[in-house]
């Protein structure tokens, strides 16, 4: 039986759903190069799946399993569209800049990750908490990448200038990659990297062995 | 699960009830928050004109700041103030003075022209007949000409307001609200100390023709146009050049030339 500890902890690094499971990468390139964006994202992503693993855990044992995946979509998608309407009514500013991307978070593979696979066989309050955790794992591994990318891509943290800025009288030359999405790939690559090297349960058996120089072998 | 869950009429019921709950929850806060949105936005716009005006003060309503500026409609080709007919013509299409949505103008083929090849200086497609344009007076006279801009830059259309002093000439400020230029590059027109440089050029050269242009590299002070140059920006060239043929565009023959025309005839 998953105690409520494990379901908290484990999604923070053992099982973290973009290091291990590599899910909801689209999302961690595109909102991560100012802190504030990351953290709201964050912050809507863990609501969203937390709530509606609540949800589809409370009806879990009413659903037809012909149109499960369909209802978990409805639900999800209600989730967002509330979610995008707050944020523009209360953070203007800040659903701005984040655009398209609350939206995105309907197809989010966290999300419905977690519907499928906890909340349609665990009860409300477990599956409310392993969304919490989940979407606290999301948040490590985006606001890791967040801080690098603002630090030296804008020389700032949430707004505030640390490095000072060569265009603004300063001494850093900002390096333009990490503001384009391409360079969180590389961030999430060292992640998963540096997440594996000290989690070795992490590395998966490889699907395939290569085989040896085929000369030496005379394999054909 | 039972079996008794996939029946059809159970399905059907399931799906039906979840639509409902959901339908309900996701209009109950569409409605409810409409009010706030509606104001956030108004308020975001007012918050970019005062900000390309230089006026622009932290920690005071936006409200406040914006009682001094009044807002007026245009006619493009004409450059007078529209009267009483077209304001009411523009009424009846929704479009009302304090919340004039030009973007939506721009659209509607009724109130805008399509722009062919050559004329298209700022890649904008349609141009609209009417615009909003922002003054603020001073002591009964007008300080402050705010005129909305657009154009495409590399990536996006980027929009912004640039304001002219009351002379009608001489700008005092610039900035855009709204672009998706590569950042770090062409997202530096963002830079406060790149918009700095904008305030104190002249709009025409001697002979009165548009000249306000973004060059490349460094305006070499001194120079014989160096009144009507902006520097540009370093690895941007496309959005550099983008924003010199926008700021051409909307202040030239076919954006407000005419109504510039007719603030200078004013003798202010």
């Amino acid at each position: 039986m998953t105690t409520v500890k494990e379901v908290l902890t484990q999604p923070l690094l053992t099982n973290n759903p973009i290091a291990v499971q590599i899910l909801g990468v689209c999302s961690a390139l595109a909102v991560t190069t100012s802190l504030n964006v990351t953290i709201v994202m964050c912050i809507a992503l863990t609501l969203v799946t937390a709530c509606s693993n609540f949800a589809i855990s409370l009806i879990r044992n009413q659903i037809p399993g012909s149109i499960r995946i369909i209802v978990q979509m409805t639900i999800i998608a209600s989730l967002v569209i509330v979610v995008d309407q707050f944020l523009k009514a209360y953070a203007y500013e800040i659903s701005k800049q984040l655009s398209v991307f609350v939206g995105l978070i309907i197809t989010n593979c966290i999300v419905m990750g977690r519907a499928e696979a906890f909340a349609m066989k665990n009860p409300p309050g477990l599956s409310f908490l392993d969304g919490i955790g989940n979407g606290l794992g999301y948040s490590v591994v985006l606001i890791s990448v967040g801080v690098v990318r603002e630090l030296f891509g804008s020389g700032s943290l949430f707004g505030f200038e640390i490095l000072p800025l060569v265009t603004n009288g300063g001494w850093y030359y900002s390096n333009g990659m990490l503001l384009l999405p391409p360079s969180a790939f590389f961030i999430i690559g060292l992640f998963i990297w540096l997440s594996r090297t000290f989690i070795p349960e992490q590395v998966e058996e490889a699907d395939f062995k290569i085989l040896p120089n085929t000369e030496t072998s005379g394999a054909h | 699960m039972s079996a008794n869950n996939d029946s059809i009429q159970r399905t059907i019921m399931v799906a039906v009830l979840l639509c409902l709950v959901c339908s309900i929850i996701v209009s109950g806060a569409a409605v409810s928050l409409k009010p706030m949105q509606v104001k956030n936005k108004l308020e975001d716009k007012r918050k970019n004109i005062l900000a390309a005006a230089g006026l622009l003060v932290e920690n005071k309503s936006i409200e406040e700041q914006f009682a001094q500026v009044t807002t007026r409609i245009v006619n493009l080709e004409s450059g007078a103030y529209a009267n009483e007919t077209e304001l009411a013509e523009l009424a009846d299409s929704g479009y009302l003075v304090e919340s004039f949505d030009q973007r939506k103008l721009a659209k509607d083929p009724s109130f805008s022209v399509k722009l062919n090849g050559e004329q298209d200086l700022a890649s904008i497609k349609r141009l609209e007949k009417y615009a909003a344009v922002y003054l603020i007076q001073k002591e009964g006279q007008v300080d402050r000409i705010i005129l909305p801009v657009h154009g495409y830059g590399l990536w996006s259309t980027l929009y912004g307001f640039v304001a002219l002093e009351g002379n009608a000439e001489t700008i005092a400020g610039m900035g855009f609200y709204s672009h998706a230029e590569t950042p770090g590059l062409g997202g530096e027109v963002d830079n406060p100390s790149w918009k700095a440089l904008w305030s104190g050029k002249k709009v025409h050269d001697d002979s009165g023709k548009v000249a306000i242009s973004v060059i490349k590299g460094k305006v070499i002070a001194g120079s014989p146009d160096d009144q009507n140059q902006v520097d540009g920006l370093s690895g941007a060239t496309l959005t550099s050049r983008g924003v010199s043929n926008l700021m051409q565009f909307w202040l030239g023959e076919q954006g407000f030339a005419a109504y510039l025309t007719m603030m200078k005839g004013q003798g202010v």
